[in-house]
């Protein structure tokens, strides 16, 4: 992998705001990200800071009347820029995105055979050869049968099995870029560890570039190999997943590892983040996260830290440089 | 299957069995005498009056008659009209066809103008769904006699596009052209309260995630409301069209009275005022009959349209 390859995902100082009244800072601001093919990056946050928004945005889905600003490039092509016949050729092709809830992404009353081959027709295989195609994914994703459950309907599955269809329906256009929005949240955990298992062996063996978007820290430094965070709709901190573990440099990153929680016996009680994340309707002057930080000072409330390097990453804080301690 | 439709045919015997019981007690509980109508207001012997009432059995007590009329109609004899002094049965039979064509050229206009309506309003926010519901609340609003009075003033008398009531059409052409009138008339209110139901079934399920995943997985547009919302939507859109299938055959009473056609609703008109007991028995019967029936239908389909309601309770593998 060389540093002049075309990345499988290129988000440019990515802005998304509501038109007029609606909200007062804009959903996501100046959000740069970079994937590399067959890498995997993780976007973690908590709900309401933009993550599933800048997901959906490198598939063109954006709020109604959205208006944005910077690029989203997939395979170095401007997705923002794109017509609706363009749009729907990367999302056939390019670009598959799986949804948190299998139960919810599959029309509960078509067979899971049109839900596989569906997206194949549009892009002009014949029948039969679609058929052929969804057999082999679904025998690949692990499914006993493939040929019969075809057949069947959603709710003939359990919820651990859907997810398994949905994986196969979005690798069904051999797609250089896979965003997942939380694709594990729904199910229950030991189902969750199968479905990162096919899904990090498939991506792995097809090169596929990958975003995963999650609140779940441990799983995102389980699998991925570098890590955003996001606050109030902007990127705060990334860095290597190991460096962000080990040493956070935004107090927000390290209120996050603070607050999962630990099997080991001697590991520390989760301590919550004070406060509540900043709404829509808010815009603080400076960060956005200094009224719940233990280490804010004046300054903060005052102007805006810019993103920059620390170290091997980048965070946007006053006091990146001080270390923190927990 | 088979047990399934055997325990609605019963459960059908059963409900027209408790419906004959209650019309047939209340029509004779309603004050007036057939007798009275038969006479013509013709002065008459007792004798006289007395033999016309045991030609009608009308001396026997009421539970008597009802099991001498339950009896002929299980053997497809619904008795004589008082008022035509003909078989119930054939005089139903020479009106039926009227009332099936006006009731069917309604349903069809109430299934186009309703569903296409509702997925009009669905899918175009803004000025056109403003139309759509400002137009389906102002023809639900409106009741069949007055819509008939005002399409017939409109249509037939000032713009003479269409037939005033009346008239003997002769080939099927004409018939249905004579009929669009009464079908419109008889179509409006329905068709507004269908629009209604279709537009907020497909809002309903154009707010699903999976029509989102759709068109995040690149499906064409067309293809996402055809196969994914309006399919989606079928099942209220079905189910209250079959139930509205009922009604319209019930309103032809007004209608077929207001344009005058040959029906089974003026019938049942002309029936009740002249206390035409047997008639006015043999016409909510079947119009009972007709509701059931749609419904089991409706029942039927409901299953072929949402695989997760399967009526037979078979075991999901």
């Amino acid at each position: 992998m060389t540093e002049y390859e075309t990345p499988a995902l290129e988000i440019d100082g990515l802005g998304v705001r509501l038109p007029g009244e609606q909200a007062a800072r804009p959903i996501l601001d100046g959000v740069t990200l970079r994937v590399r093919a067959g890498e995997t990056v993780g976007l973690v946050g908590e709900s309401g800071s933009g993550k599933s928004v800048a997901c959906r945005s490198v598939l063109g889905l954006l709020p109604p009347r959205a208006r944005t600003s910077g690029e989203v490039q997939v395979a170095g092509r401007d997705v923002l820029a794109m017509n609706r016949a363009e749009l729907a050729g990367l999302r056939a092709g390019q670009v598959a995105m799986i949804f948190q809830d299998p139960r919810a992404s599959v029309n509960p009353l078509r067979r899971v055979g049109d839900f596989l081959t569906e997206g194949l027709r549009g892009a002009g295989t014949p029948a039969a050869a679609a058929e052929n195609r969804a057999e082999e994914l679904l025998d690949a994703v692990g499914i006993r049968d493939p040929r019969g459950a075809l057949r069947r309907y959603p709710h003939q599955f359990s919820g651990g099995m859907l997810q398994r269809v949905v994986i196969a329906a979005a690798l069904a256009g051999e797609p250089a870029l896979l965003v997942a929005d939380e694709p594990t949240t729904a199910l229950d955990v030991t189902t969750q560890a199968e479905i990162i298992a096919i899904l990090t062996r498939l991506q792995a063996a097809r090169g596929t570039g990958m975003l995963f978007v999650t609140h779940d820290l441990e799983l995102a430094s389980a699998i991925c190999d570098r890590v955003y965070v996001m606050y109030a709709g902007r990127i705060v901190e990334t860095n290597g997943t190991d460096a962000l573990f080990d040493r956070p440099r935004h107090p927000y990153t390290a209120g996050l590892l603070a607050c999962t929680p630990h099997i080991e016996a001697a590991a520390a009680a989760p301590r919550p983040i004070p406060g509540r994340p900043v709404s829509l309707a808010e815009a603080p002057p400076g960060c956005a996260f200094a009224a719940r930080c233990a280490h804010a000072q004046p300054r903060c409330s005052e102007e805006t830290p810019e993103l920059a390097h620390h170290g091997d990453g980048l965070a946007a804080c006053h006091r990146a440089d001080e270390g923190i301690k927990l | 299957m088979t047990r399934y439709l055997m325990s609605r045919l019963l459960g059908l015997t059963a409900v027209l069995l408790v419906t004959s019981f209650v019309v047939f007690g209340t029509v004779h509980l309603a004050p007036g005498d057939p007798v009275t109508f038969l006479l013509h207001g013709r002065p008459a012997t007792p004798e006289a009056v007395e033999a016309l009432r045991a030609q009608y059995h009308l001396d026997d007590p009421l539970p008597v008659q009802y099991a001498k009329w339950l009896g002929g109609v299980l053997h497809g004899d619904f008795g004589r009209s008082t008022q035509f002094h003909q078989d119930v049965g054939s005089l139903i039979a020479s009106r039926l066809p009227g009332t099936a064509l006006l009731v069917g050229y309604s349903a069809l206009l109430v299934a186009v103008l309703g569903v296409t309506g509702g997925i009009l309003a669905a899918l175009r926010p803004g000025a056109v769904d403003r139309a759509v519901l400002l137009g389906t609340g102002v023809a639900t609003a409106t009741p069949s006699f007055v819509s008939a009075i005002a399409l017939i003033s409109l249509f037939s008398v000032q713009l003479g596009w269409f037939p005033g009531p009346g008239g003997t059409p002769e080939s099927l052409g004409d018939r249905l052209y004579h009929l669009t009138l009464p079908a419109f008339a008889l179509a409006i209110t329905f068709a507004g309260l269908l629009a209604r139901v279709t537009r907020s079934a497909m809002l309903d399920e154009l707010g699903r995630e999976h029509v989102e995943v759709a068109r995040a997985r690149g499906v064409a547009r067309g293809a996402v409301v055809r196969r994914h919302v309006l399919r989606n939507a079928l099942g209220p859109i079905v189910t209250v069209g079959g139930t509205m299938l009922a009604g319209l055959l019930i309103s032809t009473s007004i209608v077929e009275t207001a344009f005058n056609v040959s029906g089974i609703g003026s019938l049942l008109v002309q029936a009740v005022t002249a206390k035409d007991f047997a008639v006015v028995q043999a016409i909510t019967l079947l119009s009972v009959a007709a509701f059931v029936v749609v419904n089991l239908i409706v029942d039927l389909l409901v299953p072929v349209i949402d695989p997760r309601l399967s009526l037979y309770g078979e075991a999901s593998r």
